[in-house]
């Protein structure tokens, strides 16, 4: 009997975990769901005040509550743009150096090391760096091409940005060069082929989905970056003129004015602001990984 | 066609030429930690970490509001992802197939891509509004939903490298499921586990975002999580876009230590996966 | 007087100062197919990798003794040392066809077939590349399978085809000798006995060494048998006389299935 007992106790204790693990799960689904409702919820004001005039006005002007996202939809993909274009080039010779000539040993570790652990520094910590190191080196690079010396702005923070994103393509594209099979390198190398016209026709090709992807998903980091950008963005309201021009990206104006945002409809275009980058974020993030389960299977 | 030596020649060439630019892109790198250190080592000493900060202007003082701050906003992060992570990343080991696990697992997935100003804003609307006023507590629930995903991609992915026999032999000796998980499956996969707890806890300890507008910062010591509390990332943004020298200085200070505990944390979540 | 197309002297090869081909003496003949066979391990497969100098790409990998490819240029008989000219030249003259199939998976069929070109950048006319490629492909009897479909990635292709693609791929290169290391063990009989007919058809265009541990195989489709052992060449000859009459007592051994 006491046996029985104890069993139907285990039993019940089993029904009870497997109960505990379902709910935990729903609300995972609940969590981002409901991140989902309270943005849309806190934006509701400026929806209904700007609807998707929001996105084309180029006016952002908390006196006469006037807000136009335009200039910071543009502060936000020229820097997310600028910064892949400086990165791609250090990302493929990083993808092909450690996916191919130096897979196993000392100096490829340490190489993976010294690549991967930028992406471990704060991004506060970067900024900082940004500001003291990187600002006045651009300031006399202004200087001397004459224009205004701001020091800050797009091309800052976009070459701040593109350190940041860096490891994160490589990191992705090494390991889908690293994963074309030996067989094919053979056959390139039988038929005559020199090392790098096998890398360059027979692995890259190959890995070509997971170097994309990694692309992607380093896109993905650079639109919704925010500290680093904040600090040597330079804080302006307009559309830049160029790139030398200060400006902000959509989550640079959130961080800067959120905790002064006076007045329903201010707040509110800052949530409508964090509810478009959020599902910009989304979406780029889920096409990237998308094509890595691709690739894996 | 060209010739051979051409061709070969290309090759070597182009395999110096990429392995340069590789090196060229660990500059940043190196050129950050170096800057740190330089202008942060001479900042830190037994003041510094033990004392809170002077009004401006007045010399010395230190950075233990923040040192502390960081550390009761990561235990409170902590507690609120790691059971619930653990939890959710069980499901998905041992549901794999199905459609709920599919959902979940890219919910957890669009978690992790969600910027962190986002997170912020977020524990804004669900813990500051209706208290009220900043805290601690709405900084580590921003902390803790940033942290969520990682726990339970590591609890997933080492708990589906156990081998099932593992499982089958527990169930087979007559071991209820619930002890077989809690007292079989999970301490098989402590370092998993562990590297993940390691790896998320670098990741929040260095973001500002969140705490901008949650956590807000604290010029005082604080155990209070109802209130405001400071953080090192907030610290250095605060220090850094300040007209005082005195606190650049600190933020260096502050920046060294920051860094060198992220870093730290890193490597030694590196060398445990690499053992597995 | 025999035409000799390769000749390895005094050949010996190791990985790590492990010796895996000891001192091999073998001379193979034009226009035949040769079977290189033994049990697992015996080195047959580095022998040949020696011929084509892959053998040097692994680490640690050495290479001592003398290997000459002898080709017949206008009348002229030419003794090339192949290892001290580039490799790639001794690879673009000795074509090589893997275990399993391994077409490249980015490239469509028309391009697999002439994929030696397009790494050595080799550029061809379109029409000179198109005849290349039907001819290449009716010669491996692959060309009415696929000639509606030469533009798609060959991976759809059943592993026979694929195996037979590969060696149209090297085949188009116009190789003196095509190396084959175990090419059907990945296959069904059926694909097995096609490239077995296509070999033996091939043969009078270009020599073919083939290492197989399927004693059947070799009995079927060779003119010449090397049978070796622990990285030696134990015993070499014509199919029928090694097979009939083997000298060594470790050949009879693996013939008879002893020994595997």
């Amino acid at each position: 009997m006491a046996s029985q007992f104890i069993k139907k106790l285990e039993l019940n204790k089993d029904k009870i975990f497997n109960l505990l693990l379902v709910i935990s799960a729903f609300s995972l689904l609940i969590l981002g769901v409901g991140i989902f409702l309270s943005l849309l919820n806190a934006s509701s004001l400026a929806l209904k005040k700007f609807g998707f005039s929001f996105f084309s006005g180029s006016e952002w002007n908390p006196v006469s509550e006037e807000f136009g996202a335009l200039p910071f939809i543009y502060g936000t993909i020229l820097t997310s743009l600028i910064s892949l274009l400086i990165s791609l080039p250090f990302s493929l010779a990083i993808i092909i150096v450690l996916g191919e000539y130096f897979k196993k040993g000392i100096f490829a570790e340490v190489l993976r090391y010294l690549t991967e652990l930028i992406a471990g520094v704060p991004s506060v910590v970067l900024g900082f760096w940004g500001l003291f190191f990187l600002v006045p080196i651009m300031r006399e690079i202004e200087i001397k091409l004459g224009v205004t010396p701001y020091g800050v702005g797009i091309l800052t923070a976009s070459i701040i940005l593109a350190f940041m994103i860096l490891p994160y393509s490589a990191s992705i594209g090494k390991d889908a060069m690293r994963l074309v099979p030996n067989e094919l390198k053979e056959a390139a190398f039988a038929l005559g082929a020199t090392r790098w016209e096998m890398i360059k026709k027979v692995m890259i090709p190959y890995a070509r989905s997971g170097i994309i992807a990694g692309v992607i998903l380093s896109l993905g980091r650079a639109l919704g970056e925010t500290m680093a950008v904040t600090m040597v963005i330079g804080n302006y309201h307009g559309i830049p003129e160029n790139i030398f021009s200060p400006g902000n990206t959509i989550a640079s104006i959130i961080a800067n004015e959120f905790t002064e945002a006076t007045g329903e409809v201010y707040l509110s275009s800052l949530m409508y602001l964090g509810l478009t980058l959020f599902l910009i974020t989304t979406i780029v993030n889920l096409i990237g990984r998308l094509i890595l389960k691709r690739l894996q299977h | 066609m060209r010739s051979y030596a051409f061709r070969i020649a290309k090759s070597k060439i182009i395999s110096v030429i990429l392995t340069l630019v590789t090196l060229i892109s660990t500059i940043p790198f190196l050129l950050v930690l170096y800057f740190i250190v330089k202008n942060g080592i001479s900042v830190i000493n037994w003041e510094f970490i033990t004392h809170l900060p002077t009004p401006v202007g007045e010399p010395g003082g230190g950075i233990l509001n923040a040192l502390v701050g960081t550390v009761i906003l990561i235990f409170i992060a902590l507690i609120l992802s790691v059971p619930f992570g653990v939890l959710v990343g069980i499901f998905l080991a041992e549901k794999s197939g199905s459609k709920i696990s599919f959902f979940v697992r890219m919910m957890s997935e669009i978690l992790q891509g969600v910027p962190s100003i986002v997170v912020g804003i977020i524990a804004y609307l669900w813990v500051v509004k209706p208290m009220g006023h900043f805290s601690a507590l709405s900084g580590g629930v921003a902390l803790g939903i940033m942290m969520l995903p990682v726990i339970i991609k590591s609890t997933e992915e080492i708990l589906k490298l156990i081998p099932v026999e593992i499982k089958e032999a527990s169930l087979a000796l007559g071991v209820p499921y619930y002890k077989t998980i809690l007292r079989v499956m999970l301490p098989a996969g402590l370092s998993g586990i562990l590297s993940g707890i390691l790896a998320g806890t670098a990741r929040i300890a260095g973001e500002t975002a969140p705490l901008l507008f949650t956590a807000f910062g604290n010029p005082f010591l604080n155990f209070n999580i109802l209130k405001p509390i400071s953080a090192m990332p907030l610290l250095i943004f605060n220090y850094a876009i300040s007209p005082y020298e005195d606190w650049w200085a600190k933020a260096w200070g502050a920046s060294c230590i920051l860094v060198f505990f992220v870093l730290t944390l890193n490597v030694i979540t590196r060398l445990i996966s690499s053992r597995k | 007087m025999i035409d000799i197309v390769l000749r390895a002297e005094n050949l010996t090869a190791s990985y790590d100062d492990h010796i895996v081909v000891k001192n091999v003496n073998l001379s193979i003949v034009r226009n035949s197919i040769t079977a290189v066979m033994g049990p697992s391990g015996c080195g047959k497969t580095t022998l040949i990798r020696c011929f084509n100098r892959m053998h040097e790409l692994s680490p640690k990998a050495k290479v001592e003794g003398k290997v000459y490819l002898i080709e017949n240029l206008n009348g002229r008989r030419e003794e090339i040392d192949i290892y001290s000219v580039d490799p790639m030249i001794v690879r673009r003259k000795i074509g090589m066809v893997f275990q399993k199939p391994n077409p490249f998976p980015t490239m469509s069929i028309y391009e697999n077939v002439i994929a030696g070109y397009i790494l050595n950048g080799i550029k061809l006319k379109k029409s000179e590349a198109d005849e290349l490629v039907e001819e290449t492909l009716r010669k491996v009897s692959l060309w009415d399978e696929v000639k509606d479909r030469l533009k798609k990635k060959g991976t759809f292709l059943s592993g026979g085809q694929q195996q037979r693609l590969c060696i149209a791929r090297a085949l188009a290169m116009k190789p003196d000798i095509i190396l084959l290391d175990e090419p059907t063990s990945a296959l069904d009989p059926v694909a097995t006995a096609k490239i077995e007919e296509l070999l033996e058809q091939l043969k009078n265009t270009v020599t073919i060494v083939i290492v197989t541990h399927n004693v059947g195989q070799a009995g079927r489709i060779s003119d010449f048998v090397a049978f070796m052992y622990l990285g030696e060449l134990l015993e070499y000859g014509p199919t029928d006389t090694v097979f009939t009459r083997p000298l060594n007592e470790k050949t009879e051994e693996f013939l008879a299935g002893k020994i595997g």
